[in-house]
């Protein structure tokens, strides 16, 4: 009898990274890559600051489907969409055939979150999620002036400085009173909001957008605090959502992500789940730094090895030219406060719990030197 | 001496400032930084992704 192959279900970099660090220890078992889209190898993070560098969506695609499959010695399917899971008969439905696994890896990623948007604008409100989004965001910005950003989180705020760079207007809209809301105390948030305001974005907080309406070639927005303001373009970027519903219709068991233990195990013995779409032990990290932590840890798991995955504190960079951040944020509901130190030149934000241990910090500008000293104090999440 | 840039996340690598936090000291060439060394912003191993020269 022949092996099945492990199926990976998506080639960002969870599933191409699973299938590079499992080839390193196991050349022979077939592996398949699903993907939806063209299935070629890009950087995610890259998509919200390539515009500054003047980067095509073509130059950020480093590798195509075919020269990924000799690589990794893998069968990649392009636009190939896994309508169901069988975890009983070990099987998927895709494209309408049936596909036969000895182990799945669901590397789905997430979906942008929409807000609920009146008029008749609001269908044309583009977000930028994957390389083919990146590539349309691009050809609608050419020759525009005006960009309205839904969302002052991470990527809201990436872009914002992406663009201003690029001479465009930028005003961010966020229902937060602060930017990076979860991610910084308020004296921080502060210092990075001066500094994008410095290069001339215009931030609209502690209120969202209600209506967008077509105005010629223009968008209307209307804000729930009576404002409006025209864009030429609007960009939502208001957070991401694991992409649950496959997994939920096979009876795997989800919560915000897809739920598995330390294995990245789901409650079926076979099927795995890792990256944006997983929740390990209630944590859901939608970074590149857990990815390689899971990806590394799966692959031995995958040839019979348990390998647990460890995540050690993983300070996140916020790609932000005008105010350099690194921010490792404390758990939700961890106890204890933040001091924050400020100067001209940066603002060093610690949060400790009351008996003195380092639970996160928010770095800016000179204070980022500070990382690998205040990383090391941190302590280790699973 | 070079800069490079991350593939995955962007992270510049400057020859000429080396990542001393990290034991590569100012000066050390891409080619001399050891293949266990990964990306401090997001963990990609040299070893798995090479940078490119910008």
């Amino acid at each position: 009898m022949s092996t099945q192959p492990v199926v990976i279900v998506g080639s960002g970099l969870a599933g191409y990274t699973v299938a590079r660090e499992f080839r390193k220890l196991d050349t022979q078992t077939p592996v398949v890559v699903l993907s939806r889209d063209h299935g070629g190898f890009y950087s995610k993070p890259m998509l919200s600051n390539a515009f500054a560098q003047k980067k095509s969506a073509d130059s950020l695609l480093m590798k195509e489907a075919a020269t990924m499959a000799s690589d990794l010695n893998a069968e990649i399917r392009p636009h190939s969409t896994v309508t169901a899971i069988n975890p009983q008969l070990k099987q998927l439905s895709v494209n309408g055939e049936v596909l036969q696994y000895s182990k799945l890896v669901l590397a789905l990623g997430a979906d942008t979150i929409r807000l609920p948007l009146q008029g008749d604008g609001a269908d044309d409100v583009l977000s930028v999620n994957d390389l083919d989004d990146y590539r349309r965001f691009r050809e609608a910005v050419d020759g525009k002036k005006d960009i309205a950003i839904l969302g002052a989180g991470l990527i809201g705020c990436e872009f914002a400085n992406d663009l201003i760079g690029s001479g465009y207007q930028v005003d961010v809209v966020d229902l937060a009173p602060q930017l990076l809301g979860r991610l910084l105390p308020p004296e921080s948030a502060a210092y990075i909001q001066r500094k994008l305001e410095g290069e001339g974005v215009v931030f609209h907080l502690g209120t969202t957008t209600q209506l967008v309406e077509k105005a010629g070639a223009q968008y209307k927005l209307k804000l729930a605090n009576g404002e409006s303001l025209v864009a030429d373009l609007v960009l939502s970027a208001v957070g991401l959502k694991p992409r649950t519903a496959l997994a939920a219709s096979a009876g795997i068991k989800t919560n915000r992500g897809i739920v598995v233990n330390t294995l990245l195990q789901t409650n079926f013995e076979d099927i795995y789940a890792l990256g944006d779409c997983a929740e390990v032990e209630g944590r859901v990290l939608p970074f590149v730094m857990p990815i390689m932590q899971a990806a590394r840890a799966l692959a031995p798991t995958l040839t019979g090895h348990a390998t647990p995955v460890k995540y050690p504190a993983m300070p996140v960079a916020v790609k932000t030219p005008a105010c350099l951040t690194v921010v490792s944020p404390p758990d939700a509901g961890a106890q204890g406060e933040w001091k924050v130190e400020g100067g001209v030149d940066g603002v060093n934000a610690q949060f400790h719990h009351k008996n003195g241990q380092l639970l996160g910090f928010a770095l800016m500008g000179a204070a980022v030197g500070e990382k690998s000293k205040l990383t090391q104090q941190l302590p280790a999440i699973l | 001496m070079k800069v490079w840039q991350c593939l995955v996340c962007s992270f510049i690598y400057d020859e000429a400032k080396g990542d001393p936090e990290h034991g590569i000291k100012p000066g050390t060439k891409w080619e001399d930084v050891p293949m266990d060394w990964s990306c401090p912003d997001c963990g990609v191993a040299k070893a798995d992704f090479d940078m490119v020269e910008v």
